[in-house]
């Protein structure tokens, strides 16, 4: 188990040596001079002369990329060109709204979704199913934007229940945070709920053919538990793949869902550095966003024999 | 089941038989169909769609403007109508870059078994990244224009293809009539074009219905934060992104792109998955 940790742990060095080369190139392989692309059009000479020499970009390339690597090994992601503050500090800023928006979105969307796949499977061919698999459909399509301007419309503008917009940080209360982050967590999760509940049902409907299931329920198992302690158990190593999959979608979910919902997250933090140019922190922010999902992939790969006693490492 | 209950049909009738059997497909296409005339018609059935109009500005949905106007008085029915050409084209064309620069790294990688190390590497590093911040890390260091975001849109999508064409060759590689073509001595070439491209065109065709309806998603989610198509095109994106200052007075201006949108990616959403149901008779059981 330990060395298969290591070995898998081992493993997530070429990936991320891969992303820091790619993001590291961007700059280096546009056409043109990159420090004029970011100095903008109406820039003086003597300023890109100045975002050159900040960036690094009169030094040899190789002498570039180790700089760079040796900057992220220490935990440096660069400085921003327009704050001059450290990328880590901009990001530790922004980082709370972002967190708690993700993880509510991922307990909503695997606490509604993984019942619903289960219902679906266990009552296939009903309307329970079709109308489950139509959900997960019309999740698949309706872009974030528009399920989040609809809610805003019909739950803070007309109904006058919730804020419109903005984020209540922790330190002022869970209620208030709980409040300003319910509508945007609504609508990020539908598009990762459509993801889960198909997944699970079509898991949990391969299960359900099993003899074993069969056996369960003629010897008088009830069916809940055949269908979660029999069923669901067996049938969760795909689910939990597929979570591990959409986080992808949820990064880029969460992006638009702070603009929609004017969240001052690590999305605002993107958007900004797009409108400025700051290209220092949308390569950190990719290093970052990637290093996570690079690890939570390597936790659900572990996760694995919790669910599975078959697979051993 | 259904078989017993099917009346005989005459033969003759098996266009009807197959749009019986696939509704998903022919809805659809159908409505994908009204997208693409839409899209080829805009001259005739819109206005100008960059017309400034400082009286009639921010005017709700009315017989006059069926989606209202934007804060510049611009008709936003003609500008959701040519949205339409903006997004069609990104998606069809991010479909067939991404699918056939996968298809070419897909099969080289599958056949050549050294390559596959280092370039399945590379495809792991790149599937780390959110589609959304490659596009924007791409997008904001070159001159925005459509090609830029057609490009930018790939990319991120290129992995995706590979790995599942990778995966196709490797199972087709091991079966007894390629051991045979390879005993008789078929050039690699010719193994690689005629004896494993073929098994690749099912699920290829699947895929690339998906990377379309996701560039689409991922052309507009872009433009929606000011790092897509350049503001001067009326792309569905650029019109929600307008919107978003007035929403609270003029919803319709983000409402009507949002909804176009998610029904452009409905439809080609269903044709993917009727494609899947009737290409692939293994995943259609599971799915």
């Amino acid at each position: 188990m330990t060395a298969y940790i290591v070995r898998r742990l081992l493993a997530t060095i070429p990936v991320m040596v891969v992303v820091a080369l790619f993001v590291f190139l961007l700059l280096h392989l546009t056409p043109g001079d990159p420090a004029a692309v970011i100095a903008g059009d109406d820039a003086s000479p003597s300023e890109i002369e100045g975002i050159r020499h900040k960036l690094g970009l009169d030094l040899a390339i190789w002498q570039q990329f180790g700089i760079y690597v040796g900057n992220l090994l220490r935990g440096d992601l660069g400085t921003s060109i327009f704050s001059n503050l450290p990328v880590l500090t901009l990001v530790k800023q922004r980082l709370e709204p972002s967190l708690v928006l993700a993880v509510s979105t991922l307990v909503l969307a695997i606490v509604l979704a993984v019942p619903m796949g289960v219902l679906a499977a266990w009552k296939a061919r009903t309307w329970i199913d079709r109308v489950v698999m139509g959900f997960s459909v019309l999740g698949f399509a309706v872009p974030v934007f528009l399920i989040g301007y609809l809610l805003i419309y019909v739950f803070a503008i007309e109904l006058r229940w919730l804020p419109v917009q903005g984020y209540r940080p922790l330190s002022q209360g869970i209620d208030q945070t709980a409040r300003s982050i319910l509508l945007p967590t609504i609508a990020l999760s539908m598009v990762y709920m459509a993801l889960i509940a198909r997944m699970t049902r079509a898991s949990m409907l391969e299960v359900l053919s099993e003899d074993y299931i069969r056996t369960a329920h003629s010897k008088g198992v009830s069916t809940i538990v055949v269908l979660l302690r029999h069923a669901l158990k067996n049938a969760a190593v795909p689910i939990v793949t597929v979570i591990g999959i959409g986080l992808t979608l949820l990064i880029s979910g969460v992006v638009i869902t702070e603009t929609v919902f004017n969240i001052p997250g690590l999305g605002r933090l993107t958007v900004d550095a797009i409108l400025k140019r700051d290209y220092p922190i949308i390569q950190g922010l990719i290093i970052l966003f990637a290093g996570a999902k690079v690890l939570v992939n390597l936790l659900i790969d572990i996760s694995y024999v919790f669910f599975d006693p078959r697979i051993r490492y | 089941m259904a078989a017993v209950l099917t009346v005989p049909v005459p033969a003759g009738s098996h266009a009807l038989d197959w749009i019986r059997r696939n509704p998903t497909i022919v809805f659809g296409s159908a409505i994908l169909g009204l997208f693409v005339a839409v899209a080829l018609l805009a001259p005739w059935i819109a206005a100008d769609p960059l017309s400034f109009d400082p009286l009639n500005r921010l005017k709700r949905p009315s017989q006059e403007f069926w989606f209202g106007t934007d804060q510049f008085g611009r008709d936003v029915y003609s500008r959701v109508v040519y949205g339409t050409r903006i997004s069609l084209i990104v998606g069809v064309s991010v479909a067939v870059v991404a699918t056939v620069t996968g298809l070419l790294v897909g099969v080289l990688c599958g056949y050549y078994r050294r390559l596959d190390d280092i370039v399945m590497r590379v495809m792991d590093g790149l599937m780390a990244i959110p589609a959304i911040l490659l596009a924007i890390a791409l997008i904001t260091l070159m001159k925005a224009s459509l090609l830029i975001v057609i490009i930018a849109i790939s990319i991120p999508e290129i992995p995706r293809v590979v790995r599942l064409v990778r995966s196709v060759v490797l199972s087709v590689r091991g079966l007894p009539y390629i051991e045979a073509a390879v005993a008789s001595g078929t050039r690699s070439r010719i193994i690689m074009t005629r004896h494993i491209l073929p098994s690749t065109v099912a699920p290829l065709i699947v895929q690339s219905t998906y990377v379309c309806s996701s560039a689409i998603l991922i052309e507009a989610g872009l433009s929606f934060l000011g790092a897509g198509t350049p503001p001067e095109i009326p792309s569905w994106g650029n019109v929600l992104s307008l919107g978003r200052a007035f929403f609270q007075i003029s919803p319709w201006i983000i409402f009507f792109p949002g909804l176009m949108l998610a029904i452009a990616v409905l439809a080609i959403n269903l044709v993917g998955d009727g494609l899947r149901d009737s290409l692939d008779p293994r995943i259609a059981r599971r799915m």
